[in-house]
């Protein structure tokens, strides 16, 4: 049953009220979040009414509801995908056995850590993105920003749930920990590198929430098929939100590429310079931006041989992308993957145990899923009769995290000494000069319907609106 | 057996792969794995999709929200819409193919009604429920995690010499959740596998109770099926579902999945009435929303609203639930029944009455009134060109009032 009582201070189908202790912890947590949220989420927002959807039940019906809201009224709700009768876990060395209600001492520390690290990511990407609601191209991108943000914030809250629900004292302290984190401080950055990075333009929001809400998407999938049964059905559902945020980036990318090909055709113009005279983002420029996110999302899935991974695996807490899909022992035990590394001064394929490769595993399905993507931005180039192509670089670029920290890699994949890196890192990642154009082009438009000039309208609006309907009321 | 075989229209709901963005969504949340993808394309099996519409809300893109009326043989198969970069222009109906259907809508009442399996209406219909309506529940139970039900009854409803096989089943569940209202469905999961050894798709019954069950009081409900011997064109077809519902004992179990369907809903308010037009099992909504007025009225809290019930069968033998039709008031509800295989009489259809009760058709439409229409999608072209005639009579103007009604949630088909 996954009706939602409005009246309880947090919306929740996970029968809250009958768990005293547990409400009493996430209610003292909320106004912390509030105040998280008014300090370090979305700039100069706080009056604003914005068309959000909220999910108020997790059936198809239920989760999309639309109405203007102001964001910190938003109702950040708990919610778990329906339970599945009888599930089982269905990978390791359990596989087989009922799917785990509760979590297993012996697994404790790691499902937190797991939790902990997915839960880190949603706020720091509110916090990525908190100024860019000033420069919004339109009112729907304003919204979709917004709306990202709200969701964010939810997955934010699905995971301390689940840190209060399971983890007891620990968990009360890493919930809190989760606030006092912040993306980019000195003292106290977020985990993970590429959530301490700023989002400054639109552009690069964009990138991010293609490649980095990807990044998402996959995680998810894979705790989805957790065998910690509260954890695989909470991912299940965030899962039908993170679907809006790559649509944000896909779409989004592909309507800068949509008007930056109308205006290069219009005006007769290729060149880079000629194009950025028009007032919109020149190819290469894009190209550069790609290169940059892929390669820091890729770094997102952690070392290429990782004992750890092995051991979520192996026992159960963290599954591979479609692991019941997959046609397999689902053990591992004694397969084999290749892997790319560094040898003799250029890229070589070595094979290795599977079960330590599953960060590269899942690192190639997203880079699979990714370029899959790519290609659909090329045909709106292509449909304009232009040859340019965007490419995603080789994995091995750019890399912080495995074995190619420390080398050299060119997006083709050769190996390159310090002075060639240097002699063309220009061409290859955005440069401060890069920015500073894109920088330039940023303005609010906030007229309903209009688009900044460098971006093309959407094909339609959200919820079945039209593209100028009033999607925020400034006040 | 007409000779020509019917060209049965479809909706064929297709997926935009040049908004998609591959997310999964749709796949994922599809009660009936009709939807399934490979490295290009997310694509629908016109053969499983029943246009439920569970997938177009939590679509983000709005990719997921196309559908296209052909004919059911010019369906894009799957491997065709694996290679599609961009959506086919919708096609024109060639004139041949429309007056082949009409030929067949004369065939139509001999047709088999294997169960509501798809909503084949190819007129629009609201994609609201009444304003007034109660709130539904809805996906409780899905085929991956169904509820079981007990068969509490299980009787034929059509005379014992009439060609159709219709059965009254009745199912209990006991002390488990499930609220269902009236024009809502359930899925039932027959057990066992296909000749291809998978299991069998769920198929879709509406149910034909009111929302206090279908003894007063009990947590049951009941459902109204047609034993399906034979296919479309004639020739013999077992239906897997409607065979095995309408052989169980009482006492067996059944797998339920359900309720689904947030929009066919009935109106609750005072002076509300409710234009119903239906054949054959397509009469079980309008079962049971006539039996939750019968039980108001029983119980003095009546809604003060008309009831008028347009239902066509063959014969009086073939008409689900004649007996107990007969037996109510006609201050009531205005009834009227169309028989097409009547000796020595004329065939008539659901239309033919509706042209004859024309002025007073005309005058409900054009108060606080909610149209249903359910049955063989057949019934659907002939049904709307006779509401529009009678409109036309009486000077009001169809076009407007109908587009009125489907935006207000006052307008619903649901054909098969």
């Amino acid at each position: 049953m996954s009706s939602i009582n409005y009246n309880d201070k947090i919306p929740n189908n996970v029968n809250l009220s009958e768990d005293k202790t547990l409400q009493r912890a996430l209610e003292h947590w909320q106004p912390n979040y509030l105040q998280w949220w008014n300090d370090m989420g979305p700039n100069g927002s706080n009056q604003m009414d914005v068309y959000l959807r909220t999910a108020v039940s997790t059936t198809p019906e239920g989760w999309a509801h639309f109405g203007h809201v102001k964001m910190p009224d938003y109702r950040w709700g708990i919610f778990l995908a329906q339970a599945e009768n009888e599930r089982k876990i269905n990978f390791g060395e359990e596989k087989g056995r009922a799917a785990w209600q509760d979590v297993p001492g012996e697994h404790r520390a790691n499902l937190r850590r797991i939790i902990v690290t997915q839960g880190d990511t949603e706020p720091a990407s509110v916090e990525q993105q908190r100024h860019l609601g000033l420069t919004a191209p339109s009112q729907y991108d304003m919204r979709n920003l917004f709306q990202i943000n709200v969701e964010e914030g939810r997955h934010l809250w699905a995971m301390v749930y689940l840190l209060h629900k399971y983890f007891g004292r620990d968990g009360r302290e890493e919930a809190e920990a989760l606030l006092q984190r912040n993306s980019g401080d000195q003292d106290n950055p977020r985990i993970l590198e590429a959530f301490n990075e700023e989002t400054p333009d639109w552009l690069a929001f964009y990138m991010f929430t293609y490649f980095t809400d990807r990044d998402g998407k996959f995680q998810l999938n894979a705790l989805a098929e957790s065998g910690f049964d509260p954890l695989s059905r909470t991912c299940r559902f965030m899962l039908t939100e993170e679907a809006h945020h790559m649509f944000v980036g896909e779409s989004g990318v592909s309507r800068v590429i949509a008007r930056t090909v109308e205006m290069m055709r219009q005006h007769g113009v290729e060149d880079p310079a000629q194009v950025r005279a028009l007032g919109v983002i020149d190819l290469q420029t894009l190209q550069r931006y790609l290169n940059f996110h892929f390669s820091v999302t890729v770094d997102l899935f952690g070392a290429d041989q990782s004992s750890n991974a092995a051991t979520f695996y192996s026992s159960g807490l963290k599954g591979r992308y479609e692991e019941t899909k997959r046609d397999d022992d689902h053990l591992l035990k004694g397969q084999h993957y290749r892997i790319l590394e560094v040898a003799d001064g250029k890229l070589q394929e070595r094979e290795v145990p599977m079960l330590n490769s599953l960060n590269e595993v899942l690192r190639d399905d997203f880079i699979r899923d990714s370029i899959a993507g790519i290609g659909r931005w090329n045909r709106v180039i292509e449909k304009a009769g232009l040859s340019f192509r965007l490419s995603a670089p080789n994995k091995a670029f750019n890399r912080h995290i495995g074995s190619f920290a420390g080398h050299r890699i060119s997006p083709e994949g050769r190996v390159l000494s310090e002075a060639e890196w240097a002699a063309n890192e220009r061409n290859w990642l955005p440069s401060e000069e890069d920015r500073a154009w894109v920088a330039s082009l940023m303005g609010r438009v906030i007229e309903p319907g209009k688009m900044a000039n460098w971006i093309a309208p959407p094909p339609m609006g959200i919820n079945k609106q039209p593209i100028d309907f009033e999607y925020v009321r400034f006040n | 057996m007409n000779a020509i075989a019917p060209v049965v229209l479809i909706r064929q709901h297709l997926i935009d792969p040049e908004v998609c963005i591959r997310c999964n969504t749709c796949e994922e949340t599809c009660p009936i794995d009709a939807i399934t993808h490979d490295s290009r394309n997310y694509v629908v099996d016109a053969d499983i999709c029943n246009g439920c519409g569970n997938c177009v809300s939590p679509c983000p893109t709005g990719a997921i929200d196309h559908w296209h009326t052909l004919p059911r043989a010019a369906a894009y198969p799957l491997a065709e819409q694996f290679g599609w970069d961009e959506l086919p222009p919708q096609r024109e109906i060639a004139e041949p193919v429309l007056e082949q259907m009409e030929a067949a809508n004369e065939a139509a009442s001999d047709a088999p009604d294997e169960a509501v399996q798809e909503n084949a209406a190819i007129s629009v219909s609201s994609s609201i429920p009444p304003w007034s309506a109660a709130h539904p529940y809805a996906h409780l139970y899905t085929v991956k995690n169904p509820v079981v039900a007990t068969v509490a009854g299980n009787y034929r409803l059509t005379a014992p010499d009439a060609a159709s096989d219709v059965h009254h089943i009745v199912l209990d569940f006991g002390t488990q959740m499930f609220p269902i209202l009236e024009g809502q469905s359930i899925g039932i999961i027959p057990p066992g596998l296909d000749e291809h050894g998978k299991p069998h798709y769920m198929r879709m019954y509406s149910v034909a109770s009111p929302r206090g069950g279908e003894r007063e009081g009990y947590n049951n409900l009941a459902l109204t099926v047609k034993r399906v011997a034979e296919d479309h064109a004639g020739r013999p077809v077992r239906g897997v579902a409607s065979n095995y519902l309408c052989d169980l004992q009482k006492g067996a179990q059944v797998q339920v999945a359900g309720p689904f369907g947030v929009n066919y809903l009935m109106p609750n308010h005072a002076g509300s009435n409710i234009l119903m037009i239906c054949t054959g099992t397509g009469s079980a909504p309008m079962r049971a929303m006539t039996e939750h007025r019968r039980r108001l009225l029983a119980s003095g809290k009546p809604i003060e609203g008309k009831l008028m019930l347009f239902f066509g069968a063959r014969n009086p033998a073939e008409l689900p639930y004649f007996g107990p039709l007969l037996k109510l008031p006609a201050d009531f509800i205005d009834m009227h029944l169309a028989f097409s295989r009547l000796p020595d009489q004329p065939k008539a259809y659901v239309q033919d009455k509706i042209r004859a009760a024309g002025p007073a058709v005309a005058q409900l439409l054009s108060g606080d009134t909610y149209l249903y229409i359910c049955g063989l999608k057949g019934m659907e072209t002939g049904v709307l060109a006779a509401l529009a005639e009678v409109c036309a009579a009486a000077g009001v103007d169809w076009p407007a009032l109908q587009a009125r009604m489907v935006g207000e949630g006052r307008f619903h088909v649901e054909t098969y």
